[in-house]
């Protein structure tokens, strides 16, 4: 039974980290660019809750929506003021950029909130689920998580099929001067990606700290970091590949710390990160992408 | 007949003696007002960590600078650095007396190991560009940080110890000692680094990189930055050349490490140290004192390390002037509107300049 427990574990994990891959993958896929303010921006959906229910006691839906409002309009101000005027720019000065604005919500949160570690009440109370005659128990937290990403994905693929905003998104994925010339708003459809994306951090955020119940600024640069692994390893820019790859990575993860060595499981994950970028950049549902002179 | 001679030189001389020269004026202010005792224990205390950051920001400048790829490892490559050539100290401490010797022999090993380390490293990640590649600098960063903190060895009459991720697993005879204790790190390293040592090594790190990016494999270092594909139709070989350079820069941050490692009595690999907060530390330096200058490097490194000290209320804004500095620098040299302004006011600078000629 310890193996389902951690695959249970594991595909749990693997839907938050699919949750934040999903930010990752729609920016990458739009504004080709790495957002490394992503991982940041959970964590400040997580203080939002914590501040509100811990500390207010509003009610725990209540907080988590406003969580969701705090971490989309930054999500937008984030896009319009640190990576819009640098459209034009190499590579290397937005992600320069990226990491600064990175590096800045956490020192800002260090700032406001202090360093230590605060003790985050989970925002779901739903009784574990006994199955096999009481010898597996799912928790209410996984269940909710899991059924969350799932719900998740399904909307949001949806939402990218049957609206007109979510056509122009792919359309602007696709090539963005020629959707331009086809009338689609370049900037507000950048602006809605990075808008959902944030939204869905402040989402995953209060999953994972659900879960795993300690908020310091730096939560969320971890967390970060193995999404987007997880987008890489399904296919950056893909959906579905994000989800896989989250959930496949969770239980890697996972399976990696109780086989293999509990302080070694980041490294584990990273070292799938750097085989997989070596074996099949394109991941496992990426497409390949030529490169013009 | 000097003054000819100094016109004779062109501008890339020129600029090197004009570094080398504010390094060595640096070094020499720097030791009077020590000797003169006008210089607090506070400052003399930032000396070597001053000269440990802008030596890896020299070293991180060649590869973000000059190869144009964005490394967020290096401190990685410094924590090999420290390691190695801490783990080299303590291994011939008792056998070799001579400190200065001793200290040679620990950068040298320092520096061919991390050398050695981003050898290997850069085959695979230099396959990959931009966001890829700087990801995956950072997961090797991590990765040797999670491996330092696993490693035990220990040394005692019966021979040497290793283990991994249990150091219980070595019974150590009452003779023996801990080399390097897991998470614990290296303790008691003999404090060899000295503000010369600091100095020389910026010394022959300049001399270095200077010789490189000014010789033909420099030329074709910039030619891959600018332009990948024009450059490999000339025949460039793009491998060995992106190789060479994040080599050399690895080396170079492991010098860093090694200065860093002998300055305190224990190094261990912890977030803060060796950390991603230490490569973007590094980061910083590099952009704000501007990407391929390696005088700018030095000179950012120093004021950033200062001025939080000197005034001391800035203290906790450190990190937040950091990330400031970041954003300011990409959007102050990128932005439409900043390039616009920039224009105006050289504009105008020009017409004043014009007119006090006329």
């Amino acid at each position: 039974m310890d193996i389902l427990t951690y695959l249970i574990n594991g595909i749990s994990l693997g839907s938050v980290y699919a949750i934040i891959a999903l930010g990752y993958t729609m920016v990458y896929g739009i504004a080709k660019m790495l957002n490394f303010a992503h991982g940041d921006v959970i964590m400040i959906g997580c203080y939002v809750v914590f501040l509100t229910m811990s500390e207010q006691g509003l009610p725990a839906l209540l907080a988590v929506l406003l969580s969701v409002i705090v971490c989309t309009i930054l999500g937008i101000s984030i896009e319009k003021i640190a990576y819009k005027p640098l459209r034009r720019a190499t590579p290397l000065a937005v992600l320069i950029t990226a990491i600064g604005v990175s590096y800045f919500l956490q020192n800002a949160t260090l700032l406001l909130f202090g360093a230590d570690t605060k003790a985050f009440t989970s925002v779901i109370s739903l009784p574990p689920l006994k199955l096999a005659g009481g010898q597996l128990s799912v928790s209410g937290t996984t269940i909710v998580t899991v059924s969350a990403c799932v719900l998740i994905m399904i909307a949001l693929m949806l939402f990218i099929k049957k609206t007109k905003a979510g056509q122009a998104m792919l359309a602007v994925s696709e090539d963005k001067d020629a959707a331009q010339l086809m009338g689609v708003n370049v900037n507000a459809t950048i602006s809605l990606t990075f808008a959902i994306g944030s939204g869905l951090a402040a989402i995953a955020g209060v999953l994972f700290c659900s879960a795993y119940p300690t908020l310091t600024p730096y939560t969320g640069s971890m967390p970060g970091i193995k999404a987007f692994t997880a987008a890489v390893f399904g296919g950056i820019g893909s959906i579905p590949g994000a989800f896989i790859g989250g959930i496949l990575l969770g239980i890697i993860e996972i399976l990696g710390r109780a086989y293999i060595s509990s302080q070694l499981s980041d490294a584990i994950v990273f070292a799938v990160l750097i085989i997989v970028l070596l074996v099949k950049p394109t991941g496992i549902l990426g497409k390949k992408l030529h490169e013009k002179v | 007949m000097s003054k000819m001679k100094i016109r004779s030189w062109n501008k890339n001389t020129k600029n090197q003696l004009i570094t080398f020269g504010m390094v060595i004026v640096a070094y020499l202010v720097a030791q009077l007002l020590a000797a003169t005792g006008m210089m607090s224990s506070l400052m003399q205390g930032l000396l070597v960590p001053m000269c440990t950051y802008s030596i890896v920001a020299i070293g991180l400048n060649l590869c973000v600078g000059y190869l144009g790829e964005l490394s967020i490892g290096h401190a990685g490559f410094m924590c090999v650095g420290a390691f190695f050539g801490a783990f080299s100290t303590k291994l011939l401490e008792d056998v070799i007396p001579n400190p200065t010797l001793l200290f040679v022999i620990a950068l040298l090993v320092g520096v061919l190991a991390a050398a050695l380390f981003g050898f290997v490293i850069g085959i695979p990640v230099l396959r990959l560009r931009g966001d890829y590649l700087a990801i995956v600098t950072l997961a090797f960063g991590e990765i040797i940080k999670n491996i330092v903190n696993v490693l035990y060895i220990a040394k005692d009459s019966s021979g040497f110890h290793f283990a991994l991720s249990d150091g219980n697993a070595i019974a150590l005879s009452e003779d023996g000692m801990w080399l390097i204790n897991g998470a614990k790190g290296i303790t008691k390293i003999p404090h060899l680094s000295s503000f010369t040592a600091g100095i020389i090594i910026i010394l022959i790190s300049l001399a270095l990189v200077y010789n490189l990016v000014n010789s033909r494999s420099g030329r074709a270092i910039m030619a891959i930055r600018d332009n990948r594909i024009a450059a490999e139709s000339v025949g460039i070989n793009i491998t060995k050349y992106k190789l060479l350079a994040f080599t050399i820069s690895a080396a170079i941050a492991g010098a860093g490490g090694v200065l860093y490692a002998h300055n305190l009595s224990t190094v261990t690999a912890t977030p803060a140290n060796f950390g991603y907060n230490m490569s973007i530390m590094i980061l910083v330096f590099v952009v704000l004192g501007g990407m391929g200058s390696f005088r700018g490097s030095i000179v950012a490194a120093v004021l950033l390390t200062l001025l939080p000290e000197v005034l001391r209320g800035l203290k906790d804004y450190r990190m937040l002037i950091y990330s400031i500095v970041l954003i300011g620098m990409m959007l102050f040299h990128w932005a439409p509107k900043c390039i616009e302004w920039r224009q105006k006011i050289a504009g105008r600078v020009q017409k004043n300049t014009k007119k006090e000629a006329a």
